[in-house]
């Protein structure tokens, strides 16, 4: 079993980068000699996991991952395709039942042209600044059209004030529990579990069962990638606020509403370690903010309710082979800001987000379709993730409370999902091998 | 959907397929919860030869939940039942399962479980398992889905109730008789 080779993984999910400002570019090869020369000279701009770590001067990264027929657009061949994942073929509104995706949540709903058979790739790009992001859109713009690639659609992302520490729109700080890597140097922080192997979350490698799991063909095209779930989530920051005014009388039981969807205190500080007020220097400290369990400590929920939304997607002890449900979230916040006290101005704003994984049926659809969406999920009667679940008035929200359970019926949606697509984002060698016209392939695959 | 009323034993006609509407799930179409729960009958034929691994498996399963009870708590369950069977064709082997959700939402974890106790041992005797099924769950889902057969009637006695429900009202029921030895 060979270590990690970080000279080749993209940076995406080893490396956090400190970026304040994104832009993702939703791409289409009109004809595979335009994608191969776009990537010939974007491939030099990917940053490795190992590069990246070392070079702190960094301004901007940039990760690029493709689509089932974005790689068919650059030569890989049919032999070689048929050997992906059923639901990488398919594609995320292919699997819209699967994940929930229902109603206002569905891919007829969309934007950006995302459910299009002529989106080929993605080019991600966080920047330091929003004028560093200008600077790049401007050249990756120039270099587009030289190469004569079709940009489909794009996405501005920003982080929004105060920016000291990361959070969304609603206010929850962001970023808290992140899973470590076995191999990465990443040590995991008090009360996220043990590091978690990297055949998890890039192939070709060992992974929680011990074993390698086989790769999809040509081995060089698929070692040492990820796939990649994107994520367009608007959230109704006014629809959220009223909907805490209308089930708390003061500030501080808004708050509590607040916290009781999202299992943490907007703060940060969970639930089960600050039941009663907020602690927002537990809420900021990582040393402290994810030292808790469910099953011991709130086994009933009377803390963290079992609906939580962060109970839901990490149920810790109370849900088994947790190990082999993580996944790594990268991404940011788009829109404006709407300062608490404005009234709801109608513009959309939300989180575009890439969960990575070694299997997007495993972790990324699991999470959904169980988590987020099983209305019975951990013995709970009608609820769905209050967050992100999908919702059309008909489901209900319980509070665990002694004497009696508060029960908040005909939940809103917060949120809606607005466009959403699965990637493979491969390694450098990779990168080099679809830019060469993916050649080998036949011979690998033979 | 509504909470179904438990006092009223119902019973279920099913099309031949075991679904009224295909509904697809991660690994292949999904079953409906029915007034006997979820669950499924999988049916394969048995390895020549393999008679008496495969029925000393059933000690192999009776000492690991013996060992921990918990064990098969992740398969969310009501009852299984393992049962050999040989109608002229060559020895089959029928596993029947009772569940409170889909199987396809737990395939992962049953996989783990396989690994976990020991379990496995008595899928490798049957013909057609595949070889790489500890890192290949579709191929693990398609061997369950290739060889259900699904109901064509299911009947609850107290429908669509969860073992977790029952669980808890025989938990409040022990509770309330120490209330009542305390009392005394």
């Amino acid at each position: 079993m060979s270590a990690l080779e970080l000279d080749d993984i993209q940076h995406f999910l080893v490396t956090r980068t400190p970026a304040l400002a994104a832009r993702y570019e939703f791409l289409r090869f009109p004809d595979a000699n335009s994608g191969r020369a776009w990537l010939s000279t974007m491939l030099e701009k990917a940053g490795t996991a190992k590069s990246v770590g070392e070079q702190r001067a960094d301004s901007r990264w940039v990760t690029l991952a493709f689509t089932w027929n974005g790689l068919r657009a650059l030569g890989v061949d049919e032999r070689a395709l048929a050997t992906f994942p059923e639901e990488f073929r398919e594609g995320m509104a292919a699997r819209a039942g699967v994940l929930g995706l229902t109603g206002g949540n569905a891919p007829e709903r969309w934007v950006g042209d995302l459910t299009s058979p002529d989106l080929h790739a993605i080019a991600i790009l966080f920047a330091k600044d929003v004028a560093e992001r200008e600077r790049c859109r401007e050249e990756h713009e120039h270099f587009v059209g030289q190469c004569g690639v079709e940009v489909i659609s794009s996405l501005d992302l920003e982080a929004i004030p105060p920016l000291e520490y990361a959070h969304e729109h609603f206010g929850y700080r962001d970023r808290l529990s992140q899973p470590a890597i076995a191999g990465t140097g990443d040590e995991p922080t008090p009360g996220s579990g043990p590091p978690i192997q990297p055949g998890e979350f890039f192939l070709g490698y060992r992974d929680e069962t011990g074993e390698v799991p086989a790769l999809p063909q040509p081995e060089i095209l698929t070692r040492n990638g990820s796939y990649l779930a994107y994520f367009r989530m608007q959230e109704h920051v006014g629809r959220f606020r009223d909907f805490l005014r209308e089930h708390g009388d003061t500030p501080e039981e808004q708050e509590l509403v607040a916290a009781k969807l999202m299992g943490r205190w907007r703060s940060g500080a969970p639930l089960v370690l600050a039941p009663h007020a907020d602690d927002p220097a537990l809420g900021a400290d990582l040393e402290r903010n994810n030292a808790f369990d469910y099953g011991k400590m709130d086994p009933h929920g009377y803390a963290c309710p079992v609906g939580a939304h962060v109970r839901r997607m990490n149920p810790r002890d109370t849900a088994d082979n947790m190990q082999r449900r993580k996944m790594v979230r990268r991404g940011g916040t788009y829109g404006p800001h709407l300062p608490e006290g404005a009234s709801e101005d109608g513009k959309e704003r939300g989180i575009a987000s890439f969960l990575g994984c070694a299997s997007l049926a495993r972790q990324f659809e699991f999470a959904m379709n169980v988590w987020a969406n099983d209305p019975r999920f951990s013995g709970l009667e009608n609820e769905r993730d209050p967050i992100i679940g999908t919702h059309d008035g008909s489901y209900d929200m319980t509070f665990p409370k002694r004497p009696i359970r508060k029960k908040l019926t005909g939940l809103p949606a917060f949120t809606t999902v607005r466009g959403g697509a699965y990637f493979f984002m491969p390694g450098l060698q990779a990168l080099r091998f679809l830019a060469a016209g993916a050649s080998s392939a036949h011979a690998a695959s033979a | 959907m509504a909470q179904a009323d438990w006092s009223k034993p119902a019973a279920l006609a099913l099309p031949k397929e075991g679904y009224f509407q295909q509904e697809k799930g991660r690994y292949g179409p999904t079953f409906p919860r029915t007034p006997a729960c979820h669950g499924f009958t999988v049916m394969v034929k048995v390895k020549p030869g393999r008679e008496q691994a495969v029925r000393e498996y059933g000690k192999t399963v009776e000492a690991a939940v013996k060992g921990s009870p918990d064990v098969l708590a992740p398969l969310k369950l009501h009852y299984l039942k393992w049962v050999l069977f040989d109608v002229g064709s060559g020895l089959h082997f029928m596993y029947q399962g009772i569940f409170d959700t889909d199987f396809d939402k737990y395939v992962e974890d049953a996989i783990m479980l396989f690994n976990a106790t020991g379990i496995q041992s008595v899928f490798t005797n049957l013909e057609g398992w595949p070889e790489d099924w500890k890192t290949n769950v579709p191929a693990v889902a398609k061997f369950f889905h290739d060889h259900h057969r699904p109901s064509f009637l299911e009947y609850g006695e107290y429908p669509y109730t969860s073992a977790e429900e029952i669980k808890k009202a025989l938990k409040l029921k022990q509770s309330f008789s120490d209330v009542l030895d305390q009392m005394q």
